[in-house]
C-alpha cells in the first residue's frame, strides 16, 4: 500500500521498498527515500553502494527489480519514453564530468535545451542564457568551446545549462569532484544561492561532507544497499552508530571492511600449520 | 552564427558540386551527349550493311562530329537499311554531292558515319537523301577479299598460315 | 558487448553484434522522422562526412584515373585499340572503382571519425546528458550522421569518377598523344546512362548507408574508455571494408 503513495505537496520523489541488481550484485536492498520539494538533500555513501545508480532510477534511466519510484506524482518507471522525455524536462542533471557538448561553444551550450524544446525567438533565447551565465558567473565566457574552460569552469557552464529552463528539480552527481578549493566553494555557494532564489529541490551527491554540510539540508547515507542514516547534516556529525562514524570519521576499518574479502591469510602464506 | 553559415554554404558548395559533376558525367561521358542537341535538319542515308552503327552514333566532317544517328530501319521495297541523320543546323552547307560511309574508330573503337564533302554548289536540304554512300566495312569481308586476292603482294608466306586457321 | 573469450563465444558472439547492428538500423530509421527537427544538424553532419572528405577523394581518384589510363592504354595498344580508352576507363569508374574506392577511402576518411566522435560522446557521458535534457540521442547524433552518409556518399563518388575521367584524359591526350574526339566520341557511343552511371551510384548509396551504420553502431556501443573508443575505430574500418567488398559482389551480381 504505501508503495503507490502519490507525492504529496511537500514531497518531490518519494522511493518505497527500492530492490536493484546489477549484474548478480545486489545494489539496494528495501530503500526508503523521500526528497522533500524546494529543499537540498545530500546523498552519501562509499564508492560503489551506488548513488549514481539511485540517480538514474529517479531520471527513469534504469528500472528497478522491485519497489517504486514516484517523481511529482508519477511513478517513473511505467512511464513511457515520451512521458519520461516530457518528465526530465523537468529535471536538471549535472554531471560528474559536465558533459558538455563538445561541437559547440559556451552559449550554445547552455542554449541547447531551450533550441530543442522550445520555439523561441533568438534575442529571447539569447537573454535567458546570458542571464544563466550571469548567474554562474561566466557571462564573459560565452563564445568560449569547452576545451577551452576549466574543470571548475565547465561544472559552472554545466550547472548554468542544468538549470536554463527553471526545472522543478536538480541533480547533481558529485558536483565537488575534482575541484580545487575555490572552484569547489564557487559552486557551493552556487547551489545553496539556487536553492534559496528560485526555490529549486535539489539532490547532492557527494563525499566531502564538509562542502555538504554547507549546502544541504538533510542527508541520506547509504551502505550495504540499505539507508544506514537519515537527518541533518548536524545530526548525523552527532551521530553515533558505526556507519556513520566510519564515514564522518574517516576511519580505514568499521562495517567497510578495509581488507577484500580473502582466504586465511596464514593459509595464503604457505602456513597451514599455523591454523593448528 | 557565422561559423553556422560557413559550414552551411560549405554544404551547399559541396552538393552542386556533387551534382554538377554528375550532370558532366550524365550528359558529357554517356549517350546522352549525343541526343542533345539544338536545332536540327534531317538528311536520309541508304546503306547495303550499316554493320554495328548504333543509334546516336555520331555523324562526322573531317573528325568533327555535326550530328548524330536519329533512326536505323530497314526499307521494306528496296530491302536496305534506310538511316536517318540529324545534323546540326549550323552545318547546313553540305554541297548534295556529298558521300556518307560508315567507319568505325580504331580496330575496336564504335562505329560513325563519315561525311565527304563534295564540290557541288548547291546544298542538301532537309530531308534529301545522299546519292552516295559506302557500307560498313564487314571484317569477314576483308578477310574474304584478302584471300581471294592472294594475300599482300611481298611475300605469299602470310597468305599460308592465314589459309589454314584452326577450326 | 560482452568480450567472447572463446571460440564458440566468438560465433555467438558475432551473430549477436549482426542482429545488435540490424535492430540498430531499425531505431536509426524509426529516429528519421524526429531527426528531421533537427535538419540543420544533418546538413552539419553532409558538411562533416562530405565535404571535408572531398580533397582525399579529389587526390584520389585524379590518381586512380591517370593509373588507369596508363595502364589500359598499354594493354590496349597490344590490340591496337586505344582508341576505346576513355570507354574503357569510364565503364571501369562507373562501374565498379567509383562506388568501391570512394567507400573505402570514406571509411578511412569519415568512417573512423563518426565511430571516434561518437565513442567519445559516450566516453564523456554526452550521450547521458542528451538524454536527460530529453533528447534522443539518436534522432540527434546517428540518424543525422547516418542521413548526411547516405547522401554524400554518391555526390563524392560523383566527383571521383568526374576526377578519374579527367586524370586518364590528362594521361591519355595530353601525354600520350591520344585523339581528344576519339578520346570522347567513343565513350560517349558506349557509356549508358542508367546502366553504367546510376547503377554505380545505387551501389555508393547502399554503400554510404552500410559504412555509416557501421561507424555509428561502433562507436554507439563501445565501452566508455579511451581503449574501447581506439578499438571501435579500428573495427569499423575492418567491417566497412569487408561489408563494401561483398555487398559490391552481390549488387554487381543483382545490377548487371
Amino acid at each position: 500500500m504505501p508503495d503507490l503513495t502519490p507525492a504529496d505537496d511537500s514531497t518531490l520523489i518519494r522511493i518505497r521498498g527500492l530492490k536493484t541488481v546489477l549484474n548478480g550484485k545486489t545494489i539496494f536492498d528495501g530503500v526508503d527515500l523521500d526528497i522533500p520539494r524546494g529543499k537540498v538533500t545530500a546523498v552519501m555513501g562509499p564508492s560503489g553502494t551506488g548513488k549514481t545508480t539511485l540517480m538514474r532510477h529517479i531520471t527513469g534511466q534504469l528500472a528497478p527489480d522491485a519497489g517504486s519510484v514516484v517523481v511529482d506524482g508519477r511513478d517513473v518507471p511505467r512511464l513511457s519514453r515520451g512521458d519520461l522525455f516530457r518528465l526530465r524536462e523537468k529535471i536538471g542533471y549535472l554531471f560528474q564530468n559536465s558533459a558538455l557538448l563538445t561541437d559547440f561553444s559556451v552559449f550554445e551550450n547552455v542554449a541547447f535545451p531551450l533550441r530543442q524544446h522550445l520555439r523561441l525567438p533568438e534575442e529571447l533565447i539569447r537573454n535567458i542564457v546570458l542571464t544563466k551565465l550571469q548567474a554562474v558567473g561566466l557571462r564573459g565566457a560565452a563564445e568560449l568551446m569547452p576545451s577551452e574552460l576549466s574543470g571548475g569552469m565547465a561544472r559552472r557552464v554545466a550547472l548554468a545549462r542544468a538549470i536554463v529552463r527553471d526545472p522543478m528539480l536538480v541533480i547533481y552527481d558529485e558536483p565537488f569532484v575534482g575541484l580545487d578549493p575555490i572552484a569547489l566553494n564557487q559552486v557551493v555557494k552556487l547551489i545553496r544561492m539556487l536553492n534559496d532564489t528560485l526555490g529549486l529541490t535539489g539532490i547532492l551527491v557527494a563525499h566531502e561532507f564538509s562542502a555538504v554540510k554547507r549546502v544541504a539540508d538533510q542527508v541520506y547515507l547509504i551502505a550495504a544497499g540499505k539507508i544506514a542514516a537519515h537527518g541533518t547534516p548536524a545530526e548525523l556529525a552527532a551521530d553515533t552508530s558505526p556507519w556513520t562514524r566510519q564515514f564522518f570519521g574517516g576511519e580505514a576499518d568499521g562495517p567497510v571492511p578495509f581488507h577484500y574479502p580473502a582466504r586465511d591469510y596464514a593459509l595464503d602464506l604457505g602456513f597451514p600449520e599455523a591454523r593448528a | 552564427m557565422s561559423q553556422k553559415h560557413s559550414y552551411q554554404f560549405g554544404t551547399g558548395l559541396f552538393i552542386l558540386l556533387g551534382f554538377a559533376a554528375l550532370a558532366w558525367l550524365a550528359t558529357q561521358t554517356t549517350s546522352i551527349a549525343n541526343y542533345r542537341q539544338g536545332d536540327s535538319y534531317t538528311l536520309n542515308a541508304r546503306f547495303s550493311n550499316v554493320g554495328q552503327l548504333k543509334l546516336g552514333a555520331p555523324v562526322k566532317i573531317a573528325g568533327v562530329r555535326i550530328g548524330s544517328v536519329r533512326t536505323i530501319e530497314v526499307d521494306p521495297a528496296k530491302l536496305d537499311a534506310k538511316v536517318q541523320l540529324s545534323i546540326a543546323t549550323r552545318y547546313a552547307e553540305l554541297p548534295d554531292d556529298s558521300a556518307a560511309a560508315i567507319f568505325t574508330s580504331g580496330l575496336l573503337g564504335d562505329q560513325y558515319v563519315a561525311i565527304q564533302p563534295g564540290g557541288s554548289p548547291d546544298a542538301l536540304k532537309d530531308g534529301d537523301e545522299f546519292v552516295l554512300t559506302q557500307s560498313s566495312v564487314q571484317l569477314e569481308d576483308l578477310i574474304g577479299k584478302f584471300l581471294a586476292a592472294g594475300g599482300p603482294e611481298k611475300p605469299a608466306e602470310p597468305a599460308t598460315p592465314a589459309a589454314t586457321p584452326t577450326p | 558487448m560482452t568480450p567472447a573469450g572463446k571460440p564458440r563465444n566468438a560465433l555467438a558472439g558475432g551473430i549477436a553484434q549482426i542482429g545488435a547492428c540490424g535492430l540498430f538500423l531499425l531505431s536509426i530509421l524509426a529516429a528519421v522522422p524526429a531527426s528531421l527537427r533537427h535538419i540543420r544538424e544533418t546538413v552539419r553532419q553532409v558538411w562533416f562526412v562530405g565535404a571535408m572528405s572531398l580533397t582525399i577523394i579529389m587526390t584520389c581518384g585524379l590518381f586512380v584515373g591517370m593509373v588507369l589510363g596508363l595502364q589500359l592504354y598499354y594493354v590496349l595498344s597490344i590490340f591496337g585499340g586505344t582508341a576505346a580508352l576513355g570507354t574503357v576507363v569510364s565503364l571501369a569508374l562507373y562501374r565498379e572503382l567509383g562506388p568501391v574506392v570512394t567507400a573505402l577511402l570514406f571509411a578511412g576518411r569519415a568512417g573512423t571519425s563518426i565511430t571516434a566522435e561518437i565513442g567519445l560522446m559516450r566516453a564523456t557521458d554526452q550521450l547521458s546528458a542528451m538524454e536527460m535534457m530529453a533528447v534522443d540521442p539518436l534522432a540527434y547524433v546517428v540518424t543525422p550522421r547516418f542521413l548526411a552518409g547516405v547522401i554524400a556518399m554518391p555526390l563524392l563518388a560523383c566527383v571521383f569518377n568526374a576526377l578519374g575521367i579527367f586524370g586518364a584524359h590528362l594521361v591519355g591526350v595530353a601525354w600520350l598523344g591520344l585523339d581528344n574526339g576519339t578520346f570522347w566520341s567513343n565513350m560517349t557511343s558506349s557509356v549508358d546512362v542508367w546502366k553504367d552511371v546510376i547503377n554505380g551510384l545505387w551501389k555508393s548509396v547502399a554503400f554510404g548507408a552500410v559504412i555509416t551504420l557501421i561507424a555509428t553502431f561502433q562507436g554507439y556501443t563501445t565501452p566508455p574508455t579511451s581503449e574501447g573508443v581506439a578499438y571501435a575505430t579500428t573495427r569499423t574500418v575492418v567491417f566497412s571494408s569487408i561489408v563494401v567488398l561483398a555487398l559490391d559482389f552481390v549488387m554487381t551480381a543483382f545490377l548487371m
